[in-house]
């Protein structure tokens, strides 16, 4: 699924030479109504997420449902200081932290595995299917498996060890999965020259790879911090006594009828909306530099 | 290149390179299937303790419950009817960004914009629905103003068809991305000549267009169908209770700490999984489809 992603930005450099669909005559009436689909899958898209946003604005009377009653920041105080919420903030503080250990470590592994899977080597077909697998298998399934591991093991499950471990088979296959797309764009002249050149392997990785590749590095971070930032599943039987944001907000749907619901849903909204942003932004600096370094 | 040819040293470097990735899936994936598998063969004494040993008692108690056949009856109607919905809205959002829209750039930009949702949160997501479902929410308020109806709907939240709206409102996106994707694939050149050739744009659609998205389509159901199987939240929150999946109710088995029944059924569900996954996987080589 990640194939796209990863390389939309490369193909924006030569974008306005080429258009995809055919440039002439008029517009089939089948235009009209694939185009109303469209606006109606994404307004069914981001409709109800803008209806949460807004309704948490309400003031102290505010319910769940329309009409807004009043408006006020109340709810997201609320939601920072009453203890019948539960520890918002450490919570918090956990998936932050969490979710930056487990890009820097979904970025390495991931583009080491990128490299190793560009020839063919005896065994790989077997590593392929495992991530395959770690993919698709229920995430229920194997947080349960994890936790009853640590428990036989006798080790203490905590968000920084099981879950940890929980959330990267799941943030690896896909962070995996975007350096398969980045790497078959990647021209193997460059690295040559770098050889030819006398640059040892690691020169030619950290001098000739890594800048090359960085677009798409920033999408493997992009996956591997949203992914676990939002992960549920995996982490639901592995993060021990102290809950990760997601298992906070599932502990809220269960029991919290007020507003401070939505309102923890406006906060972490935010804290994904600056991450998208901010990757999607470098990816197109980057580009942007160098189609300009290009022509200059 | 046929493995078996590659020299030793390619062999060495490449295990090098993953071998990072195979330290995270041996504990963290392969371990933990295992110790489900093992649980399920083992004996309970009914407060969360396991005996060792080797019993099929859980199998026998999980195949011979009637529950079983409801929880995946219900399972295979969520899933089933969920991908009929992402694949048609996810082909045809595919399809006219693809060739709809005549700007590449504009093309990109709304491919994005349909992208962005799938790095926020799903719980959040779900939930989002509230206020629009409701028996106060948006939609009845509507209805009941318009005077379609007098009293409130009250199907439309907790109920299977607020399941479903929840699912396809979180997975058509894993359609459209590799649907998209082959699409962008299929040389234009193509479909001229078929165009001068007399063909019909049904015809273009039928013979081209979606033989050539055969392994999206199949990348977009693995994704889909893996996820609606072993979902239990969405089922949970967004029914009310009221109806349950395969995994909503090993979940419900975790809770009251029956772990043997909770694996037999967790180690059925997987096999039923990996023979869905398989037979798709027949119809494509994922790994050449992601590398091309």
């Amino acid at each position: 699924m990640s194939a796209v992603l990863a390389d939309m930005p490369e193909t924006v450099a030569p974008a306005t030479t080429k258009a995809i669909a055919p440039s002439k005559g008029g517009r089939p009436w089948t235009f009209y109504v694939l185009a109303t689909l469209f606006s109606l899958y994404v307004i069914a898209l981001y409709g109800p997420m803008f209806c949460i946003y807004i309704l948490s604005f309400q003031d102290i009377r505010g319910g769940l449902v329309f009409p807004m009653k009043g408006h006020s920041l109340h709810w997201f105080v609320d939601l920072f200081t009453q203890v019948r919420t539960g520890d918002v903030k450490g919570s918090f503080d956990r998936s932050i932290k969490l979710a930056v250990i487990v890009t820097v470590i979904t970025v390495v592994v991931s583009f080491l595995a990128g490299l190793g899977f560009r020839k063919r080597f005896r065994g790989d077909t077997v590593v392929f299917y495992m991530m395959i697998g770690s993919l698709v298998a229920p995430g229920l399934v194997l947080g349960l498996g994890t936790g009853l591991l640590f428990q036989a093991l006798g080790l203490n499950a905590s968000w920084y060890t099981s879950a940890l471990g929980a959330q990267l088979s799941w943030t690896l296959p896909f962070g995996v999965l975007v350096m398969f797309a980045v790497m078959s764009r990647f021209n193997h002249v460059w690295e040559e020259a770098a050889y030819d050149l006398g640059a040892s392997r690691w020169q030619s990785i950290r001098l000739v790879m890594i800048p090359v590749l960085a677009p798409g590095l920033v999408a493997v971070a992009l996956f591997g911090f949203t992914l676990s930032y939002d992960e549920f599943a995996r982490s639901l039987q592995t993060a021990g006594s102290l809950n990760t944001l997601p298992l906070e907000i599932w502990s809220m749907t269960l029991n919290v009828t007020s507003p401070s619901l939505y309102a923890l849903g406006t906060v972490t909204t935010i804290v994904s909306f600056v991450v998208i942003g901010a990757s999607l932004g470098s990816i197109v600096l980057i580009q942007k530099k160098r189609s300009s370094s290009a022509k200059g | 290149m046929q493995p078996s040819q590659t020299p030793p040293r390619a062999n060495l470097a490449g295990w090098l390179y993953v071998s990072p990735l195979v330290l995270v899936l041996v504990p963290f994936f392969v371990a933990p299937i295992l110790v489900v598998l093992a649980a399920s063969f083992f004996a309970t004494d009914g407060f969360g303790g396991l005996t060792p040993g080797f019993t099929l008692a859980s199998y026998v108690e999980v195949l011979h419950s009637a529950l079983t056949l409801k929880l995946y009856l219900a399972t295979i109607k969520f899933t089933v009817l969920t991908w009929i919905f992402t694949l048609i809205i996810g082909f045809f959002v595919a399809y006219f960004l693809v060739f709809h829209v005549r700007n590449q750039l504009l093309a990109i930009g709304l491919f994005l914009l349909c992208t962005v949702p799938f790095w926020t949160s799903n719980i959040i997501r779900m939930i989002s629905w509230i206020p629009l479902l409701g028996k106060e929410g948006l939609i009845n308020q509507a209805l009941l103003g318009l005077g379609v109806i007098r009293q409130p709907l009250e199907v439309l939240l907790f109920s299977d068809l607020a399941v479903v709206i929840a699912y396809v409102h979180q997975l058509t996106i894993f359609m459209i991305v590799p649907i998209f994707n082959s699409m962008a694939r299929i040389d234009k050149k193509l479909i001229e000549a078929a165009i001068d050739a007399g063909a019909s744009r049904f015809d273009i659609m039928r013979l081209i267009v979606v033989p050539m998205s055969k392994s999206g389509i199949a990348l977009g159901t693995i994704f889909v169908v893996s996820i609606v199987m072993g979902d239990f939240f969405v089922v949970k929150v967004m029914s009310g209770g009221g109806s349950a999946s395969v995994v909503s109710a090993f979940y419900e088995d975790v809770g009251v700490l029956q772990y043997p029944n909770a694996a037999a059924s967790a180690v059925l569900l997987t096999l039923v999984l990996v023979a869905i996954v398989s037979l798709i996987l027949r119809t494509v080589d994922i790994r050449q489809e992601i590398t091309r």
